[in-house]
């Protein structure tokens, strides 16, 4: 157990010298800039709670991109599955009025769930009928889903545009959905201003049962099996296009899950630029958490603290929060390259050191 | 093997036909057609070449990256870096003469972009990191340091101006669309060749496909493997910082946060829809340009019946029926993305 945790902290420390190194290079004042981001991150009971709400979806997206490496593949699509997890959940969440809660919420949620694994297996699908590389199609299908969900609240235009399905008009020109229905929303554990929602317990037990699935069942196996060797995989007698397509659905649904939990549970509605970095956080701690679902549990407690306390870092010692994402990538680097900790603090290496997990091997293609 | 790979020939056909439907838009009454003006006018070609140009650098690098086994999905984060160091170095040399300023600005680009892909080039080299993850850190850690470091209040004089090519810009439509652009233009087209003799031609070629295909046998040949890795890698990084340099010092003039945009990771689904070809890759680039230039075109043309957000899929809709129909398999170079140790060695 120590010598797991042993090298995340050492290079956590690490990242966190170099960027008080950068920061003194540039005029700012480190120890200044640490307190406020530890504050913005523990030390409140608000900043807790603002933790805890950033961590949610990563945690999601996290796992998404971790279980299509489990099986060789690599998913760069997190962003846009959540789009559509949103889109889906929102379009369900604002109709159906009058249905109660134990109705309502699921359906929007496996809306939202059923939006992203439909994205999530496009590229799947592609890959395993034309032989279309899933990182483009995944890539690709990210900008398809963020104009997608643009179009479905676009609020018009000026030379008579229509205005797209979702939109809200009471919004006037601003392109977003009304607000989801009370019998949709995820209810709050602590209400404003904490704002912590039950989505939490969603996102934990979707950690739990990815466990399940990928370490205890023959769907797991199989998984795994696929994305150590596809050829013995198939020599196996394992259906390797079947589980391609089904991983793929499975890290969509993941994913989409993210954006329907952030809808349902914290913005209650959808406009364009909820989106934002989630996606692509979610290779980040899918990496961090070296792919197993309780590492990616903690990679993300690391990165929504650090995106916590990030504002406050800026607003109490006027260091740009962009520093941030240098701590971010020193960490990503350090833990995946175990070498450099340790010629640097001059520990022993291991012989697994210099067979790191290889997560490329979806590169060449089969 | 044909070098001239299906993709470099589908490419080829495909500006060669654009190319011709611009002179008849132009030369014929087919010009009197809104839609083929649209569709076909020089406007579109010129928009389609300004917007391919980044894309065409980035591809490159990502080939010469690639060809020797190195995994390089970072492509984004070099040229936002290139493009950042290429923005500093102008805005600090302002009182200098245009060119002057202008060139040493290209030369920082290059340098930084260089030093990203030494960079990349030692994390997956020397520390093992898988190269996937290399790529990453050197995305995340370009997005956050120009940030951090960005003075908003900073502001380059003057930018690259189109240069017109003596009796070549006269020819009717090829003219304004091919020989009257700013260097960096000129100069990545050439590079086009130049990557294409250089991969498939000379003795480096030779070698670097060696080191990607079958690093083993190239060791056995006396081939420094990862000697070779490492300047292919810096050399990639100088390509896509060029593309920076291009972003900044010719197209818009200024840096701006983020302002790559996702042309890094256009420019890797444009080398793998190359298939790891230069002249595929233009191809592919050139086809992404086109889409984004139609959606241009309908907006000047105030086409409102289709909604923008779907002519705005375009490009990416047209690249994903691409690669599942038009190329069919392709084949990554074979040893890419594992490390190399020589036999015994430390």
């Amino acid at each position: 157990m120590f010598r797991v945790l042993l090298i995340p902290v050492l290079a956590l420390v690490t990242s966190l010298a170099l960027g008080a190194l950068v920061m003194l290079l540039f005029g700012d004042d480190p120890i200044l800039a640490y307190q406020g981001l530890f504050q913005g991150a523990f030390g409140s009971g608000r900043a807790w709670s603002s933790t805890i709400r950033k961590m949610i979806p990563l945690i999601l997206t996290g796992l998404s991109v971790a279980v299509a490496f489990k099986a060789g593949l690599f998913n760069i699509g997190a962003s846009g599955q959540f789009v559509m997890g949103s889109v889906f959940s929102v379009a369900v969440g604002i109709h159906f009025e009058g249905l109660p809660m134990y109705i309502h919420l699921p359906m929007a949620i496996l809306a939202g769930m059923l939006g992203g694994m439909i994205w999530g297996a496009i590229p799947g699908f592609l890959k395993v009928t034309t032989g279309a590389h899933e990182v483009i199609v995944t890539i690709m299908l990210n900008y398809v889903a963020a104009l997608f969900g643009g179009w479905t609240v676009y609020a018009g235009g000026t030379q008579g545009q229509t205005p797209g399905p979702l939109w809200d008009p009471t919004a006037r020109a601003i392109s977003e959905t009304p607000d989801v229905l009370h019998s949709a929303q995820i209810p709050w554990i602590f209400g404003p201003p904490y704002r912590v929602h039950f989505g939490v317990f969603l996102a934990l037990l979707a950690v739990l049962i990815i466990w399940w699935l990928i370490y205890k069942t023959t769907v797991g196996f199989e998984i795994r099996t696929v994305g150590q060797n596809p050829k013995a995989a198939r020599y196996a007698g394992i259906r390797v296009e079947k589980t391609v397509v089904l991983t793929m659905a499975i890290a969509g649904g993941l994913a989409g899950l993210a954006g329907t939990i952030e809808t349902l549970g914290l913005n209650h509605k959808f406009a364009p630029e909820f989106g934002g970095q989630v996606g692509f956080d979610g290779i980040t701690v899918a990496l961090l958490g070296q792919t197993h679902p309780v590492g990616v549990v903690f990679a993300s407690f690391l990165f929504g603290a650090l995106d916590a306390g990030a504002a406050k870092m800026q607003f109490e010692s006027g260091v740009a929060a962009d520093i941030i994402q240098v701590i971010q990538a020193l960490v990503l680097a350090f833990v995946a390259a175990p070498l450099i900790i340790k010629a640097l603090f001059r520990l022993r290496s291991t012989q697994d050191d210099r067979h790191s997990a290889s997560l490329n091997t979806s590169w060449g293609g089969s | 093997m044909s070098f001239w790979s299906r993709t470099a020939r589908v490419a080829v056909s495909l500006v060669v036909l654009m190319l011709l439907m611009a002179i008849l838009v132009e030369l014929t009454p087919l010009g009197e057609n809104k839609w083929m003006r649209v569709f076909f006018g020089v406007s579109a070609l010129n928009f389609t070449l300004r917007a391919a140009i980044p894309l065409v650098l980035g591809a490159l690098s990502g080939i010469l990256c690639e060809r020797s086994g190195i995994i390089n999905i970072g492509i984004e984060g070099m040229m936002l870096a290139g493009a950042f160091a290429g923005f500093v170095a102008k805005s600090s040399t302002n009182d200098w003469p245009l060119y002057l300023s202008l060139v040493f600005s290209v030369i920082v680009s290059l340098g930084v972009g260089g030093l990203m892909g030494l960079l990349h080039g030692m994390l997956s080299i020397r520390f093992r990191m898988d190269q996937i993850i290399s790529g990453s850190v050197i995305i995340i850690l370009a997005a956050g340091l120009t940030s951090y470091l960005f003075d908003r209040d900073a502001i380059a004089d003057g930018k690259f101006t189109p240069i017109p090519i003596p009796l070549l810009s006269e020819i009717p439509v090829i003219g304004p669309v091919l020989f009257n652009n700013p260097p960096i233009t000129y100069l990545a087209l050439l590079l086009v060749l130049v990557v294409h003799i250089a991969i498939f031609y000379t003795r480096w070629g030779l070698r670097t496909r060696a080191v990607g295909e079958h690093p083993r046998a190239a060791d056995t040949e006396g081939i420094n493997v990862n000697l070779m890795r490492y300047f292919n890698t810096m050399l990639g990084g100088m390509l896509a910082g060029l593309a920076g340099a291009y972003l900044v010092l010719e197209a818009v003039g200024q840096f701006q946060e983020g302002m790559t945009a996702g042309r890094g990771f256009i420019s890797l689904a444009a080398m793998i829809f190359g298939n790891w070809t230069p002249f595929g890759a233009l191809g592919a680039a050139t086809l992404f340009g086109y889409t984004q230039a139609l959606q241009n075109e309908f907006l000047l043309a105030g086409v409102t019946t289709i909604p923008r957000q779907f002519v705005s899929m375009l490009p990416y809709v047209v690249t994903i029926i691409a690669v599942s129909g038009l190329v069919g398999r392709v084949r990554a170079p074979a040893a890419i993305g594992r490390p190399y140790d020589t036999e015994g060695g430390r």
